[in-house]
């Protein structure tokens, strides 16, 4: 059935797996998707939204390079918000509520349409190593696919074990049987496993509920997209719900604890502690007399309604009552009830900068394999071990983001050179640069790599270029631009600003705190420059952006520059660390273990100290 | 081992001396200096053990160059941390410079400057602030620098630091928490603590930046300068102070036509003398400079020596400094006291109270001079163990830290997003994890270990 050699297979359909067949196929290599359901690729496991603080920007980012998430998220999109809008840029972040079937459905359907794909339904269940270089996967019914690079983005289906209350059974996800095989067949050639746990919240009809009582949560009013490309803006949008948990409800789940699975000592696993389960909340938070429940539509048309903030894998019957105790779910009617899950890992320190393992060449490992959580964070991987399978195949250089170049950068390195132990999520302050990485700059950051690499279209490129060049030439006008007291002081007065005395540059008035591009827009000779050169939204918030933050921006650059100093002190391969003896033994193991490639990845090992740094520096240095 | 060449270098100033020590490093100095140390007890220097001394004849050939003490230090016992051989000669430079070319045409290679401690730190002998501290003690020549470098050696202000860094930290990570978390209800940061943290560091930094005035003074030396009419007898006491001709001394006036300095410890604490050409009217071009010259260095002398001949009147010329010197410390010295009976000596008192009574020639009233000085200077500022810091890599650093922390305050004054807050919290950290050794700063190491001098 498969004579052929395939450039790039990839193993599982999820967000990773789908970015990196998406990436590898548009870049010429010939891919094969192998999942165990056809039906569901492109699954939301989880919450029915994709982006959110940190996850936004990567999404922005997945897009800038040629990734497909944004595309989906924004056809899929039932409501739209920019987060934090009344912090600074670096913290802006968009976030979509979304279909959850017309999500998959989307994906499915771009997959279909992008050449290069093939599709085969079945269970891998092993790998074809030769030589420690992996040529192939092996199936379930025993076939044999060859395939020059294999990634593998398994998602909780490997040894998957499902939790709820006293029972379990194996899965990968509700409804879907687990994987076996691959874990073991990984630890044969040599790979540390680990076990990792995870949750979700009941799924519950709509119908059900009594929204009169809850508080709404409508989109923005001028809502926004992920893509750069031309996806359309949402005209209508669905309203999310907030209600809180109460004293009530948080003893009726106790009363559950003796059967939870996560307090009896069943699941040993961690979890991840930024997404706790509601019977983790109450436990932890034991003086807080209520939590927030967000209430989201699971689609444009579904009945279905997800819980967001109850995530539990307290017995169901224990999930139910609680759950009827909360404002509006009184009369509450259950699609499908909450659940923990526990999977198979690979520690990711055993993984090079291009996500291809250390020990065996050309095989590729993304998403949740990889210790991390959240769709936002298996896509950037999926795409990142897309490119660099198609890019080992064809022989060419390694793409590898920088830390100051992209959250996707941030990701990686700590992936690969701190590891987790519990299932990693994105932090915008896991970024030392944040304020350079934002949502709004992602095009300009990363799309001419993306072209560069043969990923991002021209299209793509031909865009930012435009947006680069219309933002730096507005900067101009507002620096070359003067003001006139009379025109600015009635917008200063209103605003309750210090009025000026003499005539100066807008960019000086502009760069005040309370001064907005809309009040610059209040002058005659402004919006006369932006309709004069058609500028759109794009360009306006790219501006003020770069008018009104130019100081801290300019700020973290020069702090990102001491970093590319460090970064580019290259560590030898194969580096005796041994012989250092004025290394601590802990640094030594660690550098051994990790085998960083320059001094600025060594400096973000933990137990890595500032002086091991500097004992490596002094010795490289000579 | 690190490396596999073996280094060689004086290790006592270059010059002729009572005894010269030359210092090799590395894995062949024992086997070598053995192949040309005969013993007088014909021992063989491989068999002996580490931390012992022997006396015997350095040899190139049949030639025996001198008599010599050699010591062993075996490695990792040793200050780098490698086999180390002190070989103690007669302090010649003929002789030095035959031994350390033995050695060399033997494949010792010359030792770089600061290789010794470099090898030392790479051995894990020593760490960085400590290396640090080793050239500062090295440089420190008087009892307060050398105090100074003891006490940074030993932690010093750092630790005080390092404790408001971390409490900073803490902030920090409680603001990163809730910018990350701003969709959620979790608790914050209190700002009113935050507040107060920010004026505790205030305080601190503003204290330490502060002493560096004193703590550089300390470790450079008090510029004194020594001020007065021509052959008023400001050489005689600077070489009464100096115990050593380095002035001229003549009896033409206006000998000194420039500016001579010269150091020389005074309690423990260096200062420095600046002779001046006197001051007064003159036609010579020359000498014009050199009193242009003097009113400079007045106004860079922390105190300034005014010398006058005790049986002239001065009143108006001590006037006149004082004025045009106002915030100066000057003390009034009537040299040539000597030429002076007991009643000329009780009215000058009454003239001048300030006056000090002296004697360059025959050194009265010098002691006197000598505590004014320390007293005037430093007494009471070192006394009291106040933190001093003399390092100007901590004063930058200390400097910056303290912009950082005002922008902070700043911006927590005008409501700034945290998250721009927080740029200027990491910056803060950073600086004050520059003087604490947290984090890495590859500029630092460089020239910590260019600072030494070679043989160390």
């Amino acid at each position: 059935m498969f004579d052929k050699e395939y450039d790039v297979i990839v193993v599982g359909g999820g967000h990773a797996g789908a970015e990196a067949a998406a990436a590898a196929a548009n870049m010429g290599s010939s891919t094969l998707l192998v999942t165990m359901n056809l039906q569901n690729i492109g699954q939301m496991s989880c919450n029915p939204a994709m982006g959110g603080i940190a996850k936004g920007q990567i999404v922005r980012e997945i897009d800038a390079l040629g990734g497909y998430s944004g595309i989906v998220s924004d056809r899929s999109a039932i409501q739209f918000k920019m987060l934090n809008k009344s912090k600074g840029p670096a913290m802006w972040s968009p976030r979509t509520q979304n279909d959850r079937m017309r999500f998959a459905e989307e994906w499915r359907l771009l997959l279909e349409q992008t050449p290069n794909v093939d599709f085969y339904q079945e269970m891998v269940s092993g790998l074809l190593v030769e030589n420690g270089k992996a040529v192939g996967v092996k199936t379930s019914l025993g076939l044999k696919i060859k395939g020059k690079s294999v990634v593998l983005t398994n998602g909780t289906f490997l040894n998957g074990l499902i939790h709820i209350g006293e029972k379990q059974f194996g899965g990968g996800r509700a409804g879907e049987s687990a994987a076996t095989g691959i874990t073991e067949e990984l630890v044969q050639l040599g790979f540390e496993s680990g076990r990792m746990k995870t949750g979700t919240p009941p799924r519950v009809d709509g119908r059900s509920l009594d929204y009169s009582v809850m508080i709404p949560q409508p989109g923005d009013s001028k809502p926004e997209k992920f893509s750069y490309l031309d996806t359309h803006k949402l005209t209508t949008q669905r309203d999310c719900y907030m209600t809180h948990t109460s004293e009530l409800v948080h003893d009726l789940l106790r009363e559950g604890f003796d059967r939870s699975p996560m307090f009896n000592g069943r699941i040993k696993s961690l979890g991840p502690r930024y997404c706790p389960s509601i019977e983790d909340k109450i436990n932890r938070f034991a003086d807080k007399d209520r939590h927030q429940i967000f209430v989201e539509p699971e689609g444009w048309n579904t009945v279905e309604v997800y819980v967001n903030g109850f995530s539990t894998s307290l017995p169901e019957d224990v999930q139910f009552k609680a759950l009827r105790s909360v404002k509006g779910f009184e009369n509450v009617k259950f699609f499908r009830a909450g659940y923990a899950i526990e999977y198979d890992y690979f520690p990711p320190t055993q993984l090079k900068h291009t996500l291809e393992t250390k020990l065996v060449d050309n095989l590729f490992f993304a998403g949740q394999i990889n210790g991390t959580t959240g769709y936002e964070e298996a896509a950037s991987q999926g795409l990142m071990a897309g490119i660099n399978a198609h890019l080992k195949v064809y022989d060419q250089d390694p793409f590898i983001l920088n830390r100051d170049e992209a959250y996707i950068g941030v990701l990686v390195d700590d992936l690969i050179t701190k590891g987790t132990e519990e299932p990693y999520r994105m932090f915008t302050s896991r970024a030392e640069y944040r304020t350079l990485l934002r949502q709004d700059n992602a095009d300009l950051r990363l799309t001419p790599r993306g072209y560069e690499i043969g990923l991002a279209s021209e299209e793509r490129l031909k865009n930012m270029e435009r947006k680069e060049k219309e933002s730096s030439d507005f900067v101009s006008f507002f620096k070359n631009t003067s003001f006139n007291p009379d025109e600015i002081n009635p917008i200063l007065e209103r605003l309750d600003s210090s009025l000026v005395k003499q005539s100066d540059k807008l960019f000086k008035v502009f760069s005040r705190p309370k001064v907005t591009m809309d009040h610059m827009l209040q002058l005659d000779k402004v919006s006369e420059y932006v309709t004069e050169n058609y500028l759109n939204t794009d360009v306006l918030e790219q501006t003020e952006i770069q008018v009104k933050y130019s100081g801290y921006i300019e700020k973290e650059k020069n702090n990102a520059d001491k970093l590319l100093r460090l970064e580019g002190i290259k560590i030898p391969k194969n580096f005796d660390y041994a012989k250092l003896k004025s290394l601590s033994f802990e640094a030594r193991e660690k550098l051994k273990e990790i085998e960083p490639v320059t001094i600025s990845q060594a400096s973000r090992i933990s137990g890595v100290s500032p002086a091991d740094i500097s004992v490596l520096l002094v010795h490289l240095g000579r | 081992m690190l490396y596999d060449d073996t280094i060689i270098a004086l290790a006592t100033p270059s010059g002729m001396g009572a005894i010269a020590v030359i210092r090799i490093s590395g894995p062949q100095a024992i086997e070598w200096v053995d192949a040309h140390f005969q013993s007088i007890h014909k021992k063989r220097l491989a068999t002996q053990k580490s931390h012992t001394i022997h006396l015997g004849y350095i040899k190139d050939g049949d030639k025996t160059l001198d008599q010599v003490l050699v010591s062993i230090f075996k490695g990792p016992n040793s200050y780098t941390g490698e086999h180390v051989i002190e070989i103690s000669c007669h302090g010649s430079m003929y002789i030095q410079q035959q031994v350390i070319q033995l050695f060399l045409k033997k494949g010792c290679r010359m030792a770089t400057e600061g290789e010794f401690t470099l090898r030392a730190f790479l051995n894990g002998k020593m760490d960085l602030s400590q290396a640090e501290a080793v050239a500062d003690l090295i440089a420190s020549d008087s009892k307060a620098s050398h105090e100074i470098a003891l006490q940074q050696m030993r932690g010093g202000f750092s630790n005080q630091i390092q404790e408001l860094r971390e409490e900073l930290l803490n902030f920090a990570s409680l603001i990163e928490l809730e910018l990350d978390f701003s969709e959620e209800d979790v608790e914050f940061a209190d700002r009113t603590q935050f507040l107060n943290l920010l004026n505790r560091i205030t305080e601190v930094l503003k204290g330490l930046i502060d002493s560096f005035a004193l703590g550089n003074v300390l470790k450079e030396g008090i510029p004194v300068a020594i001020v007065g009419e021509p052959n008023v007898g400001k050489s005689t006491l600077l070489n009464a102070l100096l115990n050593e001709e380095r002035a001229i001394v003549s009896d033409i006036p206006g000998t000194t036509r420039d500016t001579v300095e010269d150091q020389i410890a005074i309690g423990g604490v260096t200062f420095r003398f600046i002779d001046t050409a006197g001051i007064r009217e003159t036609e010579d071009h020359v000498e014009k400079i050199g009193i242009q010259r003097a009113f400079e260095k007045i106004e860079k002398a922390q105190v300034v020596l005014y010398l006058f001949e005790a049986g002239k009147d001065k009143l108006a010329e001590i006037k006149l400094l004082q004025d045009k010197f106002p915030h100066k410390r000057i003390l009034v010295l009537a040299n040539k006291a000597e030429n002076l009976n007991e009643s000329e000596k009780t009215s000058l008192k009454e003239r001048l109270p300030e006056a000090l009574l002296l004697s360059a020639k025959t050194g009265t009233g010098l002691k006197e001079l000598q505590d004014t000085l320390l007293d005037l200077t430093v007494k009471g500022q070192l006394g009291n163990n106040n933190t001093i810091v003399s390092n100007s890599r901590h004063y930058d650093s200390l400097l910056k830290a303290l912009e950082e922390i005002t922008k902070v305050k700043e911006g927590m004054d005008i409501g700034l997003s945290s998250d721009l807050v927080a740029i200027d919290i990491r910056e803060a950290l950073y600086h004050l994890g520059e003087i604490t050794g947290q984090v890495t700063n590859d500029e630092l190491l460089g020239n910590i270990f260019s600072n030494f001098c070679i043989g160390k």
